[in-house]
């Protein structure tokens, strides 16, 4: 089936995108592929941007990654929010950012732009100024008898990002939840565009900071693949490092926070000591806790510090050696289980159309991890771990699989980490190049294009909760109010990350 | 029958009501034990409230990255809780505003609205590159460049983040400070 869709594809003209192609379409064509994703659920849409000529899809079909392209002379597009729904939150954002309307899109309210920028259409060919007052946010209406609305947000309770929340409750229920994001847009694509690569790439490590080293690794990635550079294996080898740590120390981090929403304060101390002891080991082995910076287009920056790989080692044996423990008491919690079982529960074929990686698509049965399909180096291909039930409890174990797994990875990296170079210089040319590293939320996906003095043309950074925050929607419905922590928690979209 | 009377509670009660009460009276406190009391209570408020801060951290435009490192505050390693440092949910209970990002205009208005609801007097620190001066984000059309360009500032801790112990520190010169006001 996907056949019909890649050959209808293949009739646009080829763009030179490395190492996934992309393809220009015409407005015929466009609407035709919108078609066809209409006809085939196999297509997994996993990202929607634009530049101020054109639209870009990011596809994935059977095996194949690619780009679809639409140019926009009016401004007008073929939506594809009502063949794939994720799109609804990419078009408001195109719409917001480049002033590209989607025709018969689903939704057509503002995003990002909450009428408090100095102008419109900030990446358009031409911004309009703008002074008016902000308008007040509308919200998807809910009828029924006894609902009643609960606001919460931008700023929250606790130590986390801003965002609004709208619930809208029957009793103790949940009817419908509206995420109203975009509080922490900083223009990050703007700020990007017309910068060397090595500038822009500051950027994509701070687009959200838990992924700096994935984030920081795609856009490197989508640099030397536009260059036609293969980094050197050591560099590869320390990235791999950097971002199993990465990986690591973050599923800790949600892996205690959950517990301790359940209440279970102590899982959540004892997750908190290990994950300082990797952040700590990083810090030693990198120079920063976080390793940000340390990945840049052409290698890494420096070296893994003398005292590094022991540190790093006595870190991954003091995780390795409790894991095993806090899993047990994890377990063997009737009180944790009653929290966690059968709470949050994302149907199998919702991660589908959304398309949703990472521990959020693999715990409902989505088996789609970047280091296995496609693949990258240094990784060596295997089948990801997996569960069914789709509900917090889920998501929680499958954390605990992956920071087994990673520890597993960091270890074989350090045994056999390759001499040589760690950094290439990097060529001034143009090109065109998509990065997808897996962070640990799941794909992060960059696209950038060079021009010829080798700065950034157009760009688009897509972190991966861009395909999460719909499903934290469909997740909390009929849930009961006090599991939205949990909910959310379990799912941890990052908000930086898709307000760019 | 005038024995069954006897043994009614209620003319009991009513006896008690014109009857002196059964408790002691309170014993007068010798003076010398009063002062030694109020000096007590005094050491104590200054060591327990005096040098004690509610932190309401707020978000203004950050990566996240600053935040990851205020959590890790928390932990068991660092635990600011034992320098009567805390977290709080409400900026109605704090004193310390702790605000991160380059403050970016969609967030200008809520932390202007935090502000207001945090009671005088109130410290507020600017933490992170961003929060300084806006950062790698500064000149971007969504930014206006630190949380200053809102809020009088009292105190900036730089870093991209900066790290637990270099915020426990800026936290801790806030309370020394409280201390000597």
């Amino acid at each position: 089936m996907s056949e019909a869709l890649l050959r209808l594809v293949r009739h646009g003209q080829e763009q030179g995108c490395r190492p996934h192609q992309r393809y220009l379409l015409d407005r015929g064509q466009w609407a035709a592929l919108a078609a066809a994703i209409g006809e085939d659920e196999g297509v997994a849409l996993l990202g929607l941007w634009a530049d101020p000529a054109q639209v870009h899809a990011a596809l994935l079909a059977e095996e194949t990654i690619f780009t679809a392209s639409c140019a926009v002379p009016e401004g007008r597009y073929a939506a594809l929010s009502p063949v794939r729904p994720g799109a609804v939150r990419f078009e408001r954002m195109i719409r917001d950012l480049w002033g590209h309307v989607a025709e018969g899109g689903l939704d057509q309210r503002p995003w990002l732009d909450h009428g408090r920028w100095p102008l419109t259409g900030p990446l358009s060919a031409r911004p309009a100024p703008h002074s008016m007052l902000p308008p007040q946010p509308v919200f998807l209406p809910v009828e029924g008898e006894g609902i009643h609305q609960i606001p919460v947000g931008p700023v929250h309770a606790g130590v986390i990002e801003p965002g609004h929340f709208r619930f809208h409750v029957q009793g103790e229920a949940v009817v419908r939840l509206e995420a109203r994001l975009g509080y922490v847009h900083k223009g990050h694509i703007g700020l990007m565009l017309g910068k060397p690569a090595q500038v822009a790439a500051r950027l994509a490590a701070r687009l959200s900071g838990d992924s700096t080293v994935a984030h920081g690794w795609a856009f490197a990635q989508a640099v030397e693949a536009a260059l036609g550079l293969e980094p050197p294996p050591r560099a590869l080898a320390l990235r791999a490092l950097m971002a199993e740590l990465e990986r690591l120390h973050n599923h800790l981090n949600d892996w205690g926070a959950i517990c301790n929403d359940a209440g279970f304060a102590w899982l959540h101390a004892r997750a908190g000591a290990l994950r300082e002891a990797v952040l700590r080991a990083a810090a030693t082995a990198f120079g920063h806790r976080l390793m940000m910076d340390r990945v840049v287009p052409g290698g890494v920056t420096d070296d893994l510090m003398p005292a590094g790989s022991a540190a790093i080692g006595a870190a991954l044996d003091a995780v390795e050696a409790e894991l095993p423990r806090l899993g047990a008491v994890y377990g063997s919690h009737a009180s944790l289980a009653d929290r966690l079982v059968g709470t949050g529960v994302i149907a199998p074929s919702l991660v589908r159309l959304f398309a949703a990686g990472g521990v959020v698509g693999r715990a409902s049965g989505r088996g789609f991890d970047v280091r296995h399909r496609p693949g990258y180096p240094p990784y060596v291909p295997s089948e990801p771990g997996m569960l069914e039930a789709g509900d917090v409890d889920a998501r929680t174990r499958l954390r605990m699989t992956e920071m087994e797994g990673a520890i597993r990875l960091a270890r074989g990296l350090i045994e056999a980490l390759p001499p040589g170079e760690l950094t290439l210089p990097l060529p001034q040319r143009g090109g065109e190049g998509l990065g997808m590293v897996e962070g640990f939320r799941g794909d992060c996906l960059h696209w950038v294009a060079l021009d010829e003095a080798g700065l950034v043309r157009a760009v688009f950074p897509r972190d991966p909760s861009w395909l999460l925050w719909p499903l934290l929607e469909a997740a909390i419905e009929g849930n009961i109010l006090a599991d939205f922590p949990l909910i959310n928690k379990s799912i941890n979209a990052s908000y930086s990350g898709v307000d760019l | 029958m005038r024995e069954g009377w006897r043994r009614l509670l209620w003319p009991r009660l009513a006896r008690a009501l014109v009857s002196p009460p059964l408790t002691d009276a309170p014993p007068v406190p010798p003076e010398e034990l009063v002062q030694a009391l109020v000096a007590r209570l005094e050491a104590a408020a200054q060591a327990r409230l005096g040098r004690s801060l509610a932190i309401r951290q707020v978000d203004a435009g950050s990566c996240n990255g600053c935040e990851l490192e205020m959590s890790a505050m928390q932990n068991v390693v660092y635990d600011l809780e034992r320098f009567g440092l805390r977290f709080v949910a409400s900026p109605r209970h704090a004193d310390v505003l702790l605000v991160t990002g380059p403050l970016t205009r969609n967030m200008r208005e809520a932390l202007l609205r935090t502000a207001e609801c945090t009671p005088e007097p109130r410290w507020v620190v600017a933490a992170g590159d961003c929060a300084v001066d806006g950062g790698i984000f500064k000149g971007s059309y969504a930014v206006e460049g630190g949380i200053e360009a809102a809020l009088p500032v009292d105190l900036l801790i730089p870093g991209c983040p900066p790290t637990p112990a270099q915020l426990l520190e800026g936290m801790l010169a806030l309370l020394e400070a409280q201390g000597g006001r």
